[in-house]
């Protein structure tokens, strides 16, 4: 069995087509080999959630498109288009 | 009463609208900085939540002088009135070689008001960039959140690292999201804050001289004679963050803080809440219908 570590890359993007641009990111690494933390970055890793795809990051996650709920149409709170990819790693010693 | 001179003026008060915080740089003197920082480390007593502000902070206190300043009077009538009500203190300390930041969050819990509370920040030292500084998301004020459920949002496009002199003042709306940065500087880094409440309805409380009451003449939109600048600019520009929809949904919560601001409930930005509010429907019609020859 391959000793696998998960790298998760959060990216949140303008809307909710996969090449708009990041507006907002978060980085987990199970590798250990990066320790990421809120405000460490002003500069996006990736421009769009296509450039990340195509630097070898798989999409799991696609945001569900859900209708507003009656009465909050106009009300704002999350980021709505969080899209989860990740890179597995082997992980050595 | 407080000299008009110090009170803000409207285009600062639409940009806390819009962004949910007036920052002033190196605003406090040096001297008094030293003062406070003394005083800070010596520990401050704090008053009961709901005391006035004017029963808090007891002279000789270096605080209660910065408090009551007058450039720090504008600021605080010109938000929350007169004799505003002290909510709580914080002195928020950083230590040195932190292995990472505090998540990001909003204060207290989700508040759905209108009606709205500041948190006045000092930054009594200089905060250099190794030493981190206040992280905080400029326009998140009217997202509604619960405290830390937006912890995992590592960085977001726009965000404001307060780097900042000695002597800063940063005045938050309750709602804006932040956190404190990690300091991988050696020394420990400080951050005094004061929530405060209003005692009475928000109101025109700042220097109302330059509220140009043309503000709200429909002009073209989607034009090259868009307003570029004035209070309808700076209520329509779009933080680097903002989803392509929630941007708009984000200036239809700005025009309904200024209509409470400014007791305008005709005021718009672009057209955006007029298109909305427009229900011919409900209009009594001229009695001349179409009739087919």
């Amino acid at each position: 069995m391959p000793n696998l570590r998960q790298k998760i890359l959060v990216l949140y993007l303008a809307d909710s087509a996969l090449d708009s641009k990041v507006i907002a990111w978060t980085i987990y690494d199970g590798t250990g080999k990066e320790n990421h933390t809120t405000g460490d970055s002003d500069t996006p890793p990736y421009a769009t959630g296509m450039d990340a795809l195509k630097a070898g990051w798989r999409v799991i996650q696609f945001p569900q498109l859900i209708p507003p709920y009656p009465g909050a149409e106009f009300s704002t709170s999350f980021n709505k288009h969080e899209f989860i990819f990740e890179q597995l790693e082997e992980a050595h010693g | 009463m407080v000299d008009k001179k110090y009170l803000l003026t409207s285009e600062q008060m639409a940009s806390f609208a819009a962004r949910g915080f007036l920052r002033f740089d190196s605003l406090i003197p040096d001297e008094v900085n030293e003062r406070a920082m003394r005083e800070i480390d010596a520990g401050v007593p704090a008053a009961a939540a709901g005391t006035p502000l004017s029963q808090c902070y007891a002279a000789p206190s270096t605080l209660g002088e910065i408090l009551r300043s007058p450039e720090i009077e504008g600021i605080i009538y010109s938000l929350v009135g007169p004799d505003p009500l002290f909510d709580h203190q914080a002195v928020h300390v950083r230590e040195p070689n932190e292995d990472s930041a505090q998540h990001m969050h909003g204060d207290s819990i989700i508040d759905l008001r209108m009606h709205f509370d500041i948190q006045l920040m000092y930054f009594p030292h200089d905060v250099p960039i190794e030493m981190g500084g206040t992280l905080l998301i400029p326009g998140s004020q009217y997202r509604r959140i619960n405290e830390m459920d937006i912890a995992r949002y590592q960085n977001i496009v726009g965000q404001i690292s307060m780097v900042c002199k000695a002597g800063t003042i940063l005045v938050l709306h309750h709602g804006i999201w932040h956190c404190g940065r990690q300091n991988k500087s050696d020394k420990r880094r400080y951050m005094f804050k004061v929530r405060l409440n209003p005692a009475v309805r928000q109101l025109r409380l700042w220097n109302t001289d330059d509220l140009d009451e043309t503000v709200n003449k429909p002009t073209p939109i989607f034009s090259k004679e868009t307003p570029k600048e004035g209070v309808q600019a700076i209520l329509s520009k779009r933080e680097p963050w903002f989803e392509e929809g929630a941007a708009r949904l984000e200036i239809i919560n700005r025009i309904k803080f200024w209509r409470f601001l400014t007791g305008d409930d005709n005021f718009d930005v672009h057209y955006w809440m007029t298109r909305l509010e427009n229900m011919p429907e409900n209009r009594v019609s001229s009695g001349f219908g179409f009739r087919a020859g």
